[in-house]
Protein backbone atom coordinates (compact mmCIF):
# COMPACT_ATOMS: atom_id res chain seq x y z
CA UNK A 1 0.00 0.00 0.00
CA UNK A 2 1.78 3.58 -0.98
CA UNK A 3 0.93 6.32 1.31
CA UNK A 4 -1.11 7.43 -1.06
CA UNK A 5 -3.48 4.48 -0.69
CA UNK A 6 -3.15 4.50 2.55
CA UNK A 7 -4.83 8.24 2.69
CA UNK A 8 -7.61 7.15 0.63
CA UNK A 9 -8.27 4.29 2.86
CA UNK A 10 -8.34 6.48 6.20
CA UNK A 11 -10.17 9.10 4.24
CA UNK A 12 -12.92 6.55 2.81
CA UNK A 13 -13.75 3.32 4.49
CA UNK A 14 -11.95 3.75 7.61
CA UNK A 15 -13.53 6.70 8.44
CA UNK A 16 -16.98 5.42 7.66
CA UNK A 17 -16.16 2.47 9.55
CA UNK A 18 -15.05 4.41 12.57
CA UNK A 19 -18.41 6.97 11.84
CA UNK A 20 -20.31 4.12 12.09
CA UNK A 21 -19.55 2.45 15.16
CA UNK A 22 -19.39 6.26 16.84
CA UNK A 23 -22.83 6.64 16.03
CA UNK A 24 -24.37 3.75 16.56
CA UNK A 25 -22.51 3.70 19.83
CA UNK A 26 -23.50 6.82 21.37
CA UNK A 27 -27.33 5.84 20.28
CA UNK A 28 -26.81 2.39 22.02
CA UNK A 29 -24.81 4.22 25.45
CA UNK A 30 -28.06 6.73 25.37
CA UNK A 31 -30.83 3.54 24.76
CA UNK A 32 -28.69 2.30 27.86
CA UNK A 33 -29.38 5.13 29.94
CA UNK A 34 -32.58 5.93 28.79
CA UNK A 35 -33.93 2.42 28.96
CA UNK A 36 -33.37 1.67 32.58
CA UNK A 37 -35.35 4.82 32.99
CA UNK A 38 -35.80 6.31 36.95
CA UNK A 39 -37.81 4.90 39.82
CA UNK A 40 -41.18 7.42 40.24
CA UNK A 41 -40.93 10.29 43.12
CA UNK A 42 -44.41 9.16 44.72
CA UNK A 43 -43.70 12.57 47.20
CA UNK A 44 -45.32 15.64 46.00
CA UNK A 45 -43.05 18.18 43.95
CA UNK A 46 -41.48 21.04 45.82
CA UNK A 47 -39.55 22.31 43.33
CA UNK A 48 -39.12 22.55 39.13
CA UNK A 49 -37.31 19.30 37.73
CA UNK A 50 -36.27 21.15 34.31
CA UNK A 51 -35.06 24.40 36.19
CA UNK A 52 -32.86 22.31 38.50
CA UNK A 53 -31.89 20.17 35.76
CA UNK A 54 -30.79 23.13 33.08
CA UNK A 55 -28.94 24.87 36.02
CA UNK A 56 -26.78 22.39 37.16
CA UNK A 57 -25.87 21.13 33.51
CA UNK A 58 -24.20 24.74 33.47
CA UNK A 59 -23.41 24.59 37.32
CA UNK A 60 -21.40 21.80 37.22
CA UNK A 61 -18.70 23.64 34.91
CA UNK A 62 -17.98 26.09 37.51
CA UNK A 63 -15.80 25.07 40.39
CA UNK A 64 -16.30 25.69 43.64
CA UNK A 65 -14.07 27.38 45.84
CA UNK A 66 -13.56 24.10 47.67
CA UNK A 67 -12.74 22.06 45.14
CA UNK A 68 -10.52 24.32 43.63
CA UNK A 69 -8.52 24.03 47.09
CA UNK A 70 -8.27 20.70 47.52
CA UNK A 71 -7.64 19.92 43.65
CA UNK A 72 -6.59 22.81 42.13
CA UNK A 73 -4.33 20.75 39.53
CA UNK A 74 -6.72 18.35 38.26
CA UNK A 75 -8.95 21.50 37.36
CA UNK A 76 -6.48 23.43 36.09
CA UNK A 77 -4.78 21.32 33.80
CA UNK A 78 -8.65 19.67 32.88
CA UNK A 79 -9.57 22.97 31.74
CA UNK A 80 -6.36 23.63 29.94
CA UNK A 81 -6.67 20.59 27.89
CA UNK A 82 -10.28 20.70 27.62
CA UNK A 83 -9.92 24.24 26.08
CA UNK A 84 -7.55 23.12 24.09
CA UNK A 85 -9.09 20.47 22.45
CA UNK A 86 -11.79 22.42 21.38
CA UNK A 87 -9.89 24.83 19.88
CA UNK A 88 -7.89 22.10 17.97
CA UNK A 89 -11.04 20.57 17.22
CA UNK A 90 -13.44 23.01 16.03
CA UNK A 91 -11.08 25.57 15.02
CA UNK A 92 -8.65 25.00 12.98
CA UNK A 93 -9.60 25.40 9.10
CA UNK A 94 -9.13 21.82 8.17
CA UNK A 95 -11.14 20.51 10.44
CA UNK A 96 -14.19 22.64 9.79
CA UNK A 97 -13.85 21.58 6.63
CA UNK A 98 -14.61 18.11 7.96
CA UNK A 99 -17.69 19.02 9.76
CA UNK A 100 -19.07 21.00 7.09
CA UNK A 101 -18.85 18.30 4.70
CA UNK A 102 -20.35 15.78 7.00
CA UNK A 103 -22.67 18.25 8.71
CA UNK A 104 -23.43 20.73 6.27
CA UNK A 105 -22.40 23.49 8.74
CA UNK A 106 -19.39 25.79 8.95
CA UNK A 107 -17.88 28.50 10.65
CA UNK A 108 -14.85 30.94 11.17
CA UNK A 109 -11.53 29.08 12.16
CA UNK A 110 -8.77 30.59 14.13
CA UNK A 111 -5.00 31.36 12.11
CA UNK A 112 -3.46 28.15 11.95
CA UNK A 113 0.06 28.87 14.10
CA UNK A 114 -2.16 29.85 17.24
CA UNK A 115 -3.71 26.50 16.94
CA UNK A 116 -0.60 25.01 16.30
CA UNK A 117 0.01 26.86 19.89
CA UNK A 118 -2.29 25.85 21.67
CA UNK A 119 -2.23 22.26 20.62
CA UNK A 120 1.51 22.13 22.13
CA UNK A 121 -0.17 23.89 25.17
CA UNK A 122 -3.16 20.84 25.33
CA UNK A 123 0.04 18.35 24.74
CA UNK A 124 1.91 19.56 27.33
CA UNK A 125 -1.32 19.69 29.92
CA UNK A 126 -2.07 16.04 28.58
CA UNK A 127 1.52 14.63 29.68
CA UNK A 128 0.86 17.11 33.32
CA UNK A 129 -2.27 14.79 34.00
CA UNK A 130 -0.76 11.35 33.75
CA UNK A 131 2.13 12.15 35.39
CA UNK A 132 0.13 13.60 37.85
CA UNK A 133 -1.98 10.41 37.46
CA UNK A 134 0.77 8.25 38.54
CA UNK A 135 2.58 10.23 40.81
CA UNK A 136 -0.55 10.92 43.19
CA UNK A 137 -0.93 7.34 45.35
CA UNK A 138 -5.13 7.25 45.21
CA UNK A 139 -4.97 8.58 41.70
CA UNK A 140 -2.79 5.80 40.88
CA UNK A 141 -5.04 3.24 42.72
CA UNK A 142 -8.05 4.55 41.53
CA UNK A 143 -6.64 4.31 37.84
CA UNK A 144 -7.70 0.97 35.50
CA UNK A 145 -5.72 0.28 32.12
CA UNK A 146 -8.42 1.65 30.38
CA UNK A 147 -8.12 5.35 31.98
CA UNK A 148 -4.37 4.91 30.09
CA UNK A 149 -5.96 4.24 27.33
CA UNK A 150 -8.25 6.68 26.94
CA UNK A 151 -5.39 9.26 27.87
CA UNK A 152 -3.34 7.75 24.51
CA UNK A 153 -6.14 7.69 22.44
CA UNK A 154 -6.36 11.23 23.62
CA UNK A 155 -3.12 12.85 23.01
CA UNK A 156 -2.46 10.70 20.02
CA UNK A 157 -4.19 13.02 17.54
CA UNK A 158 -2.48 15.85 19.05
CA UNK A 159 0.99 14.66 18.56
CA UNK A 160 0.26 13.24 15.08
CA UNK A 161 -1.77 16.72 13.86
CA UNK A 162 0.90 18.60 15.09
CA UNK A 163 3.87 15.96 12.99
CA UNK A 164 1.33 16.58 10.30
CA UNK A 165 1.11 20.44 10.43
CA UNK A 166 4.85 21.20 10.99
CA UNK A 167 5.61 18.29 8.59
CA UNK A 168 8.08 16.07 10.83
CA UNK A 169 9.62 13.16 9.51
CA UNK A 170 7.25 11.27 6.99
CA UNK A 171 5.96 11.90 3.73
CA UNK A 172 3.23 14.52 3.71
CA UNK A 173 0.59 11.93 2.51
CA UNK A 174 1.52 9.52 5.27
CA UNK A 175 1.55 12.20 8.11
CA UNK A 176 -1.93 13.13 7.30
CA UNK A 177 -3.51 9.20 7.52
CA UNK A 178 -1.51 8.92 10.50
CA UNK A 179 -2.99 11.63 11.71
CA UNK A 180 -6.95 10.72 10.54
CA UNK A 181 -6.19 6.92 11.62
CA UNK A 182 -5.69 8.30 15.33
CA UNK A 183 -8.90 9.88 15.16
CA UNK A 184 -10.51 7.30 13.84
CA UNK A 185 -9.41 5.24 17.24
CA UNK A 186 -10.72 7.71 19.21
CA UNK A 187 -13.93 7.47 17.57
CA UNK A 188 -14.21 3.95 17.56
CA UNK A 189 -13.21 4.15 21.10
CA UNK A 190 -15.23 7.10 22.09
CA UNK A 191 -18.40 5.85 22.98
CA UNK A 192 -17.15 2.47 24.82
CA UNK A 193 -15.10 4.20 27.12
CA UNK A 194 -14.81 7.11 30.01
CA UNK A 195 -14.68 9.15 26.40
CA UNK A 196 -18.51 9.21 26.77
CA UNK A 197 -18.61 11.39 28.99
CA UNK A 198 -18.42 14.46 26.15
CA UNK A 199 -22.13 13.01 25.97
CA UNK A 200 -23.25 11.33 28.70
CA UNK A 201 -22.26 14.48 31.21
CA UNK A 202 -25.26 16.49 30.09
CA UNK A 203 -27.89 13.18 30.95
CA UNK A 204 -26.02 12.42 34.23
CA UNK A 205 -25.93 16.50 35.38
CA UNK A 206 -29.60 16.56 34.53
CA UNK A 207 -30.69 13.62 36.40
CA UNK A 208 -28.63 15.52 39.21
CA UNK A 209 -30.44 18.59 39.24
CA UNK A 210 -33.68 17.17 38.17
CA UNK A 211 -33.89 15.18 41.34
CA UNK A 212 -32.59 18.36 43.91
CA UNK A 213 -34.74 20.43 41.95
CA UNK A 214 -38.34 18.51 42.44
CA UNK A 215 -37.29 18.44 46.29
CA UNK A 216 -37.02 22.03 46.33
CA UNK A 217 -33.12 22.23 46.72
CA UNK A 218 -29.72 23.59 45.22
CA UNK A 219 -27.30 20.67 43.20
CA UNK B 1 27.82 14.08 -35.35
CA UNK B 2 30.03 11.13 -34.52
CA UNK B 3 28.95 8.72 -31.97
CA UNK B 4 31.74 8.70 -29.56
CA UNK B 5 31.93 12.43 -29.40
CA UNK B 6 32.42 13.66 -25.76
CA UNK B 7 29.44 16.11 -24.56
CA UNK B 8 31.92 19.11 -24.21
CA UNK B 9 32.69 18.86 -27.98
CA UNK B 10 29.37 18.42 -29.08
CA UNK B 11 28.07 21.55 -27.62
CA UNK B 12 31.44 23.41 -28.81
CA UNK B 13 30.14 22.41 -32.20
CA UNK B 14 27.41 23.74 -31.92
CA UNK B 15 28.31 26.76 -31.35
CA UNK B 16 27.18 26.98 -27.16
CA UNK B 17 29.67 28.93 -25.49
CA UNK B 18 31.62 28.09 -22.22
CA UNK B 19 29.71 31.09 -20.64
CA UNK B 20 26.31 29.56 -21.32
CA UNK B 21 27.44 26.19 -20.57
CA UNK B 22 29.16 26.66 -16.98
CA UNK B 23 25.80 28.55 -16.39
CA UNK B 24 23.92 25.49 -17.60
CA UNK B 25 25.54 23.45 -14.58
CA UNK B 26 25.27 26.66 -12.39
CA UNK B 27 21.33 25.90 -12.62
CA UNK B 28 21.52 22.55 -12.14
CA UNK B 29 23.27 22.54 -9.25
CA UNK B 30 21.39 24.43 -7.97
CA UNK B 31 18.25 22.54 -9.27
CA UNK B 32 19.79 19.72 -7.57
CA UNK B 33 20.42 22.35 -3.95
CA UNK B 34 24.66 21.38 -4.77
CA UNK B 35 27.03 23.94 -3.17
CA UNK B 36 28.86 26.05 -5.96
CA UNK B 37 31.85 24.18 -5.78
CA UNK B 38 30.29 20.94 -7.43
CA UNK B 39 29.58 23.31 -10.42
CA UNK B 40 33.19 22.87 -11.81
CA UNK B 41 32.66 18.98 -11.11
CA UNK B 42 29.30 19.01 -12.80
CA UNK B 43 31.33 21.01 -15.93
CA UNK B 44 34.29 18.78 -15.79
CA UNK B 45 32.35 15.36 -15.79
CA UNK B 46 29.67 16.50 -18.60
CA UNK B 47 32.57 17.98 -20.72
CA UNK B 48 33.79 14.29 -20.75
CA UNK B 49 30.75 12.40 -20.69
CA UNK B 50 30.32 10.49 -23.83
CA UNK B 51 26.94 11.05 -25.57
CA UNK B 52 25.41 8.13 -23.90
CA UNK B 53 22.56 6.32 -25.94
CA UNK B 54 18.88 7.11 -25.10
CA UNK B 55 16.58 4.61 -26.59
CA UNK B 56 12.93 5.90 -26.09
CA UNK B 57 9.55 3.77 -25.44
CA UNK B 58 6.01 5.36 -25.79
CA UNK B 59 3.31 3.39 -24.46
CA UNK B 60 -0.04 3.96 -23.65
CA UNK B 61 0.63 7.69 -23.52
CA UNK B 62 -0.84 10.86 -24.58
CA UNK B 63 2.50 12.49 -25.63
CA UNK B 64 2.25 15.20 -22.91
CA UNK B 65 5.61 14.41 -21.46
CA UNK B 66 7.30 14.34 -24.90
CA UNK B 67 5.48 17.77 -25.55
CA UNK B 68 6.85 19.01 -22.21
CA UNK B 69 10.37 18.73 -23.16
CA UNK B 70 9.95 19.95 -27.07
CA UNK B 71 8.06 22.82 -26.63
CA UNK B 72 9.69 23.95 -23.24
CA UNK B 73 11.31 27.05 -24.91
CA UNK B 74 12.82 27.92 -28.30
CA UNK B 75 16.01 26.38 -28.66
CA UNK B 76 17.31 26.48 -24.70
CA UNK B 77 20.71 24.58 -23.14
CA UNK B 78 18.01 22.51 -22.37
CA UNK B 79 17.03 21.47 -25.67
CA UNK B 80 20.84 21.68 -26.30
CA UNK B 81 22.12 19.14 -24.55
CA UNK B 82 19.13 16.80 -24.82
CA UNK B 83 20.09 16.83 -28.64
CA UNK B 84 23.55 16.15 -27.44
CA UNK B 85 21.95 13.06 -26.37
CA UNK B 86 22.10 10.35 -28.53
CA UNK B 87 18.75 10.21 -28.86
CA UNK B 88 18.39 7.03 -31.54
CA UNK B 89 14.48 6.05 -30.93
CA UNK B 90 11.50 7.98 -30.11
CA UNK B 91 8.13 7.59 -31.87
CA UNK B 92 7.49 11.43 -32.05
CA UNK B 93 10.80 13.08 -32.79
CA UNK B 94 12.01 10.49 -35.03
CA UNK B 95 11.87 11.09 -38.51
CA UNK B 96 12.29 7.23 -39.55
CA UNK B 97 9.21 5.12 -39.52
CA UNK B 98 7.70 1.86 -39.72
CA UNK B 99 10.58 -0.96 -40.31
CA UNK B 100 13.64 1.70 -40.29
CA UNK B 101 12.52 3.19 -37.06
CA UNK B 102 12.62 -0.25 -35.55
CA UNK B 103 15.92 -0.79 -37.11
CA UNK B 104 17.27 1.89 -35.71
CA UNK B 105 16.29 0.59 -32.32
CA UNK B 106 17.34 -2.60 -32.80
CA UNK B 107 20.76 -1.39 -33.56
CA UNK B 108 21.13 1.05 -30.92
CA UNK B 109 20.24 -2.03 -28.63
CA UNK B 110 22.82 -3.94 -29.90
CA UNK B 111 25.88 -1.71 -30.29
CA UNK B 112 25.31 -0.08 -26.83
CA UNK B 113 24.25 -3.38 -25.42
CA UNK B 114 24.76 -2.83 -21.37
CA UNK B 115 25.51 1.09 -21.93
CA UNK B 116 22.44 2.81 -23.48
CA UNK B 117 20.20 4.64 -21.31
CA UNK B 118 16.23 3.30 -21.97
CA UNK B 119 13.67 6.09 -21.31
CA UNK B 120 10.14 5.10 -20.74
CA UNK B 121 6.58 7.65 -20.90
CA UNK B 122 3.45 5.64 -20.73
CA UNK B 123 1.89 2.62 -18.59
CA UNK B 124 2.14 -1.16 -19.97
CA UNK B 125 -1.20 -2.96 -20.69
CA UNK B 126 -0.87 -6.09 -18.45
CA UNK B 127 -4.09 -7.35 -19.13
CA UNK B 128 -3.80 -8.56 -22.63
CA UNK B 129 -0.93 -7.70 -24.88
CA UNK B 130 -3.43 -6.92 -27.64
CA UNK B 131 -4.13 -3.56 -26.62
CA UNK B 132 -1.32 -1.42 -27.09
CA UNK B 133 1.49 -2.48 -29.76
CA UNK B 134 4.05 -1.10 -31.93
CA UNK B 135 5.35 -2.78 -35.17
CA UNK B 136 3.22 -5.91 -33.86
CA UNK B 137 5.22 -5.76 -30.65
CA UNK B 138 3.50 -5.52 -27.11
CA UNK B 139 4.40 -2.97 -24.93
CA UNK B 140 5.23 -5.68 -22.45
CA UNK B 141 7.70 -7.85 -24.48
CA UNK B 142 9.19 -4.12 -26.35
CA UNK B 143 9.92 -2.69 -22.62
CA UNK B 144 11.06 -6.56 -21.38
CA UNK B 145 14.01 -6.86 -24.36
CA UNK B 146 14.77 -3.58 -24.08
CA UNK B 147 15.78 -3.06 -20.11
CA UNK B 148 17.42 -6.30 -20.49
CA UNK B 149 20.30 -4.33 -21.97
CA UNK B 150 19.99 -0.95 -20.38
CA UNK B 151 22.56 0.41 -17.85
CA UNK B 152 19.40 2.35 -16.13
CA UNK B 153 15.78 3.61 -17.20
CA UNK B 154 14.20 6.66 -16.75
CA UNK B 155 10.35 6.36 -16.49
CA UNK B 156 9.38 9.97 -17.51
CA UNK B 157 5.84 10.95 -16.63
CA UNK B 158 3.05 9.60 -14.02
CA UNK B 159 1.63 6.91 -16.52
CA UNK B 160 5.38 4.99 -16.79
CA UNK B 161 5.84 5.87 -12.82
CA UNK B 162 3.18 4.65 -11.30
CA UNK B 163 0.58 3.38 -14.02
CA UNK B 164 -0.71 6.72 -14.31
CA UNK B 165 -4.72 7.70 -15.83
CA UNK B 166 -4.61 4.93 -18.10
CA UNK B 167 -4.29 3.10 -14.14
CA UNK B 168 -7.19 5.09 -12.70
CA UNK B 169 -9.99 2.76 -11.82
CA UNK B 170 -11.82 1.07 -13.31
CA UNK B 171 -8.25 0.16 -15.15
CA UNK B 172 -9.25 -1.58 -18.43
CA UNK B 173 -6.19 -2.18 -20.03
CA UNK B 174 -4.53 -3.76 -16.82
CA UNK B 175 -2.17 -0.30 -16.77
CA UNK B 176 1.45 -1.02 -15.17
CA UNK B 177 3.91 1.08 -14.29
CA UNK B 178 7.89 -0.01 -15.41
CA UNK B 179 9.04 -0.79 -12.15
CA UNK B 180 5.62 -3.35 -11.35
CA UNK B 181 7.84 -5.28 -14.53
CA UNK B 182 11.26 -4.78 -14.47
CA UNK B 183 12.89 -5.40 -11.65
CA UNK B 184 16.46 -6.24 -12.30
CA UNK B 185 17.65 -2.62 -13.35
CA UNK B 186 17.86 0.57 -11.75
CA UNK B 187 14.91 2.72 -12.33
CA UNK B 188 14.62 6.43 -11.83
CA UNK B 189 10.88 7.83 -11.54
CA UNK B 190 10.27 11.39 -12.73
CA UNK B 191 6.39 11.16 -12.34
CA UNK B 192 4.55 13.97 -13.29
CA UNK B 193 1.16 14.91 -16.22
CA UNK B 194 3.29 16.02 -17.50
CA UNK B 195 7.19 16.20 -15.72
CA UNK B 196 8.98 19.55 -16.02
CA UNK B 197 11.26 19.67 -18.77
CA UNK B 198 14.38 20.67 -16.74
CA UNK B 199 13.93 18.08 -14.57
CA UNK B 200 13.59 15.38 -17.10
CA UNK B 201 16.67 16.91 -18.22
CA UNK B 202 18.05 17.51 -14.91
CA UNK B 203 17.64 13.54 -14.00
CA UNK B 204 19.72 13.12 -17.10
CA UNK B 205 22.58 14.86 -16.28
CA UNK B 206 22.55 13.99 -12.75
CA UNK B 207 22.87 10.64 -14.02
CA UNK B 208 25.97 11.37 -16.29
CA UNK B 209 27.53 13.68 -13.40
CA UNK B 210 26.95 11.50 -10.64
CA UNK B 211 25.26 8.13 -11.83
CA UNK B 212 22.47 7.32 -10.08
CA UNK B 213 20.19 9.94 -8.10
CA UNK B 214 19.62 9.35 -4.76
CA UNK B 215 15.76 8.16 -4.91
CA UNK B 216 13.02 8.51 -2.39
CA UNK B 217 10.49 6.22 -1.43
CA UNK B 218 8.81 6.04 -4.35
CA UNK B 219 11.87 5.53 -6.65
CA UNK B 220 11.66 9.78 -7.57
CA UNK B 221 15.47 11.99 -7.38
CA UNK B 222 15.45 13.62 -4.27
CA UNK B 223 16.96 16.42 -5.83
CA UNK B 224 13.38 17.60 -7.64
CA UNK B 225 11.04 15.49 -5.72
CA UNK B 226 12.77 16.10 -1.72
CA UNK B 227 10.33 18.68 -1.24
CA UNK B 228 6.46 19.24 -1.05
CA UNK B 229 4.82 21.73 -3.05
CA UNK B 230 3.01 22.79 0.44
CA UNK B 231 6.43 23.53 2.19
CA UNK B 232 7.80 25.76 -0.90
CA UNK B 233 4.31 27.52 -2.04
CA UNK B 234 4.18 30.92 -2.24
CA UNK B 235 0.89 30.96 -0.68
CA UNK B 236 1.96 29.21 2.18
CA UNK B 237 1.94 32.22 4.50
CA UNK B 238 -1.76 32.15 3.89
CA UNK B 239 -2.56 28.89 5.17
CA UNK B 240 -0.55 29.83 8.12
CA UNK B 241 -2.24 32.30 8.66
CA UNK B 242 -5.82 30.49 8.12
CA UNK B 243 -6.75 32.97 5.15
CA UNK B 244 -8.32 30.72 2.72
CA UNK B 245 -9.70 31.49 -0.77
CA UNK B 246 -13.29 29.99 -0.37
CA UNK B 247 -14.44 29.93 -4.27
CA UNK B 248 -12.56 30.37 -7.11
CA UNK B 249 -14.02 34.14 -7.72
CA UNK B 250 -14.44 35.90 -3.91
CA UNK B 251 -11.84 38.15 -2.19
CA UNK B 252 -9.56 35.26 -1.12
CA UNK B 253 -8.61 34.12 -4.58
CA UNK B 254 -8.61 37.46 -5.79
CA UNK B 255 -6.04 38.19 -2.87
CA UNK B 256 -4.33 35.04 -4.01
CA UNK B 257 -5.11 33.22 -0.87
CA UNK B 258 -4.33 29.70 0.04
CA UNK B 259 -6.56 27.12 -2.34
CA UNK B 260 -6.70 24.41 0.61
CA UNK B 261 -10.13 24.81 0.90
CA UNK B 262 -10.47 24.06 -2.58
CA UNK B 263 -8.36 20.68 -2.59
CA UNK B 264 -5.14 21.56 -3.05
CA UNK B 265 -3.21 18.74 -3.11
CA UNK B 266 0.02 20.73 -2.26
CA UNK B 267 0.50 19.01 0.88
CA UNK B 268 0.80 15.62 -0.15
CA UNK B 269 2.72 16.30 -3.71
CA UNK B 270 5.85 15.91 -3.73
CA UNK B 271 7.93 18.02 -6.76
CA UNK B 272 9.87 21.10 -8.23
CA UNK B 273 6.46 22.66 -9.32
CA UNK B 274 6.94 25.59 -7.34
CA UNK B 275 10.41 26.51 -7.29
CA UNK B 276 11.09 25.54 -10.38
CA UNK B 277 7.71 26.29 -12.06
CA UNK B 278 6.84 25.59 -15.74
CA UNK B 279 7.11 27.77 -19.35
CA UNK B 280 10.77 29.06 -18.59
CA UNK B 281 9.98 30.02 -14.88
CA UNK B 282 6.41 31.82 -15.44
CA UNK B 283 4.20 30.45 -13.66
CA UNK B 284 2.70 26.75 -12.02
CA UNK B 285 -0.85 26.05 -11.47
CA UNK B 286 -1.39 27.53 -7.55
CA UNK B 287 0.30 30.89 -8.85
CA UNK B 288 -2.29 30.87 -11.96
CA UNK B 289 -5.03 30.58 -9.45
CA UNK B 290 -5.41 26.62 -9.61
CA UNK B 291 -4.89 23.92 -6.72
CA UNK B 292 -2.37 21.72 -7.33
CA UNK B 293 -3.78 18.16 -8.03
CA UNK B 294 -1.00 15.88 -6.96
CA UNK B 295 0.04 14.46 -10.82
CA UNK B 296 3.58 13.64 -9.37
CA UNK B 297 1.85 11.28 -6.74
CA UNK B 298 0.29 7.59 -7.14
CA UNK B 299 -3.34 7.51 -8.08
CA UNK B 300 -3.29 11.09 -8.30
CA UNK B 301 -6.48 10.54 -10.35
CA UNK B 302 -8.68 8.69 -8.56
CA UNK B 303 -7.41 10.11 -4.83
CA UNK B 304 -10.78 11.75 -4.08
CA UNK B 305 -12.33 14.65 -6.13
CA UNK B 306 -9.58 17.64 -7.24
CA UNK B 307 -11.54 20.04 -5.90
CA UNK B 308 -12.08 18.49 -2.41
CA UNK B 309 -9.70 19.32 0.59
CA UNK B 310 -7.35 16.80 1.67
CA UNK B 311 -8.42 16.47 5.40
CA UNK B 312 -11.97 15.66 4.43
CA UNK B 313 -13.62 11.97 3.95
CA UNK B 314 -14.52 11.23 0.49
CA UNK B 315 -17.26 8.62 0.61
CA UNK B 316 -20.76 9.27 1.38
CA UNK B 317 -21.20 10.20 5.37
CA UNK B 318 -25.27 10.50 4.88
CA UNK B 319 -25.76 7.28 4.33
CA UNK B 320 -23.44 5.76 7.16
CA UNK B 321 -24.87 8.38 9.44
CA UNK B 322 -28.47 6.87 8.29
CA UNK B 323 -27.40 2.96 9.03
CA UNK B 324 -25.69 3.88 12.18
CA UNK B 325 -28.59 5.21 13.82
CA UNK B 326 -30.96 2.26 12.54
CA UNK B 327 -28.07 0.09 13.37
CA UNK B 328 -27.49 1.87 16.75
CA UNK B 329 -31.65 2.19 17.51
CA UNK B 330 -32.37 -1.80 17.10
CA UNK B 331 -28.99 -2.72 19.21
CA UNK B 332 -29.53 -0.02 21.91
CA UNK B 333 -33.37 -1.44 22.22
CA UNK B 334 -32.20 -4.90 22.72
CA UNK B 335 -28.62 -3.93 24.96
CA UNK B 336 -32.01 -1.70 27.14
CA UNK B 337 -34.36 -4.15 27.43
CA UNK B 338 -32.04 -7.06 28.33
CA UNK B 339 -30.76 -4.18 31.20
CA UNK B 340 -34.30 -3.38 31.97
CA UNK B 341 -35.73 -6.75 32.56
CA UNK B 342 -32.22 -7.17 34.65
CA UNK B 343 -33.15 -4.18 36.42
CA UNK B 344 -36.61 -5.74 37.11
CA UNK B 345 -35.79 -9.03 37.65
CA UNK B 346 -33.59 -7.71 40.51
CA UNK B 347 -36.23 -5.94 42.03
CA UNK B 348 -38.47 -8.89 41.91
CA UNK B 349 -35.75 -10.89 43.79
CA UNK B 350 -35.90 -8.20 46.27
CA UNK B 351 -35.95 -9.45 50.03
CA UNK B 352 -37.61 -6.81 52.51
CA UNK B 353 -36.75 -7.11 56.08
CA UNK B 354 -38.90 -6.21 58.54
CA UNK B 355 -38.93 -4.94 62.54
CA UNK B 356 -40.01 -8.15 63.31
CA UNK B 357 -37.49 -10.04 61.22
CA UNK B 358 -34.92 -7.93 62.63
CA UNK B 359 -36.02 -8.55 66.20
CA UNK B 360 -36.58 -12.75 65.43
CA UNK B 361 -33.36 -14.68 67.59
CA UNK B 362 -31.12 -16.18 65.23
Amino acid sequence: MTDAEFLLWVRGPAFNTALFIMLAGIVIRFLEILFLGRKTNLAEARGSEVAGGFRTILRRSVPDMDSFHRSGFTIIAGYVFHIGLFVVIFLFVPHILVFERTLGISWGGLPSNIVDATTVVTIVALLAVLVHRIKDPVMRMLSKFSDYLVWLVTILPLITGWMAFNRVGLSGATLIGVHILSVELLMILFPFTKLSHAFTLFLARWYNGAIAGYKGVQS
Amino acid sequence: MKKDQTLGETLRQQGVSRRSFLKFCATTASLMALPPSMIPVIAATLEKARRPSVIWLSFQECTGCTESITRSSSASIEDLIFNAISLDYHHTLQAASGSAAEEARDTAMQENHGKYILVVDGSIPAENNGYSTIAGISNVDMLKEAAAGAAAIVAVGSCSSFGGIPHANPNPTGAVSVSDLIKDKPIVNVPGCPPIPAVITGVLVQFLTFGLPELDHLGRPKAFYGQSIHDRCYRRPFYDKGLFADTFDDEGARKGWCLYKLGCKGPTTYNACATEKWNDGTSFPIQAGHPCLGCSEPDFWDAGSFYRSLSTPTENIGKTAIYAAAGGLLAGAIVGSALRGRKQSAVKAHQRVTIDDLDKES
